[in-house]
């Protein structure tokens, strides 16, 4: 399966970006081949709104099943979660050790958004 | 005419100018609350509010059994309001402009108009101190709606233009202060002697130069900061027409929702002469037209 992580940097190693919506890229690992092709970000890195619903699309059309990021906001869990995508929120330091904890099952799925609307 | 008081930076004065001008006006006139984020205008002005509409925006509603998932939508909509994901299509309608775009790009016909509260018109009457009346509209968008302009444009359709009107206008130079000056003679920036006022003034500044509509500076609370406004005005070559002194009795007044007249009665004679003076501001921007 495919995981998307919200990413400043460009490798494994990298930091994991806190903000779902505004993330600079994702990440996109694929657990079976046990590689990764990024996918940029920018576009609602600069949105005036709903930067987190098109960030939601953009991994979507990746064909992920999960997400880890920071923070998930209302409307972006709104679309991930119709999308089937379930949302795991981690402050780990690095990819590769979110990606670690992913796999011996530490990370909890968010049942809800993780932070409130910039609208609200 | 049409009189905006608009600011820049927030809390400079722009109510209590707008309604010590609009109590000290010798003819009947016009008082609009445009702030419809937080209107407060009322609360100085004490208006009989007699009257109350609602504001309506259009919004696209989904008609599901027609939809095919094609996405032009959502391509389309330049707020991110619509998305297509995993065969399904969803509409936030509180990111939406009411553009009308989505509907006019569907090939399926399967969204439609739908009209959607978000706020609110009161209109009234006050009076000013020489017993004219004053009419007195106020807007209110409501609490957690993000689309203050279309709330803006219905409080500015209330305009006669036979009258002087004063527009007491949102803070900032987005959206809303843009839609509550469009349309105006003369802009009245109120600032701070602060840094923090002369910032947001140069900010609005540059928007009205932009809008090509004549201003000009009052200083509030003058005496409080430093000169670096007055300095400012001069290099512009900015007309500045009044100058409120920084004066412990007004804020107590405000405190009590007393406006700038009750705490300095003595100052109605300069904001009759600071309306004159926009006459000649606006007559001098016309010739200079012409």
């Amino acid at each position: 399966m495919k995981i998307a992580i919200s990413t400043t940097g460009n490798t494994l190693d990298a930091a994991i970006d806190p903000r779902f919506g505004r993330a600079v890229r994702f990440l996109i690992y694929d657990t079976e081949q046990k590689d990764f092709t990024l996918v940029e970000n920018e576009q609602n890195l600069n949105a005036t709104q709903g930067a987190g619903i098109q960030a939601a699309k953009i991994v979507a059309d990746s064909g992920v099943q999960a997400v880890i990021s920071g923070q998930c906001g209302p409307k972006a869990f709104n679309v991930l979660s119709t999308a089937g995508i379930t949302i795991y929120p981690c402050d780990a330091n690095s990819i590769a050790e979110a990606l670690e904890l992913y796999a011996t099952g530490a990370l909890q799925p968010a049942k809800d958004a993780t932070v409130e609307g910039h609208w609200v | 005419m049409k009189i905006a008081i608009a600011s820049g930076k927030g809390g400079t004065g722009k109510t209590t100018l707008a309604t010590a001008l609009a109590q000290a006006a010798t003819e009947p006139i016009q008082l609009l609350d445009c702030d419809v984020e937080e209107p407060n205008a009322h609360i100085f002005m004490k208006p009989q509010l007699t009257e109350r509409e609602a504001v309506t925006i259009a919004i696209p509603v989904l008609d599901t059994d027609r939809c095919t998932n094609c996405g032009k939508c959502g391509e389309l909509c330049q707020f991110n309001a619509i998305v297509t994901i995993a065969d399904q299509t969803m509409i936030f309608s509180d990111l939406c402009h009411s553009c009308g775009g989505c509907i006019l790009v569907c090939p399926e016909k399967a969204l439609q108009e739908q009209p959607k509260t978000i706020g609110y018109i009161d209109t009234g009457h006050s009076q000013s101190l020489n017993g004219d009346t004053i009419t007195f509209v106020k807007g209110t968008l409501n609490i957690g709606e993000a689309m203050a302009p279309p709330v803006i444009k219905q409080v500015k359709k209330m305009v006669d233009p036979n009258q002087l009107t004063i527009l007491d206008c949102p803070p900032g130079t987005s959206c809303p202060m843009i839609t509550a000056i469009t349309g105006s003679d003369f802009v009245l920036l109120v600032t701070e002697p602060t840094p923090f006022g002369l910032h947001d003034l140069k900010l609005a500044v540059e928007t009205l130069r932009l809008m090509d509509i004549p201003f000009a500076v009052v200083v509030n609370r003058a005496g409080c900061g430093d000169n670096r406004v007055d300095d400012y005005c001069s290099d512009e070559q900015i007309p500045l027409l009044l100058q409120i002194k920084d004066d412990r009795r007004v804020a107590t007044a405000y405190s009590r929702a007393e406006g700038l007249l009750t705490a300095l009665p003595e100052m109605v004679t300069e904001l009759r002469a600071l309306l004159g003076r926009i006459d000649n501001c606006v007559a001098a921007a016309q010739r200079s037209l012409s």
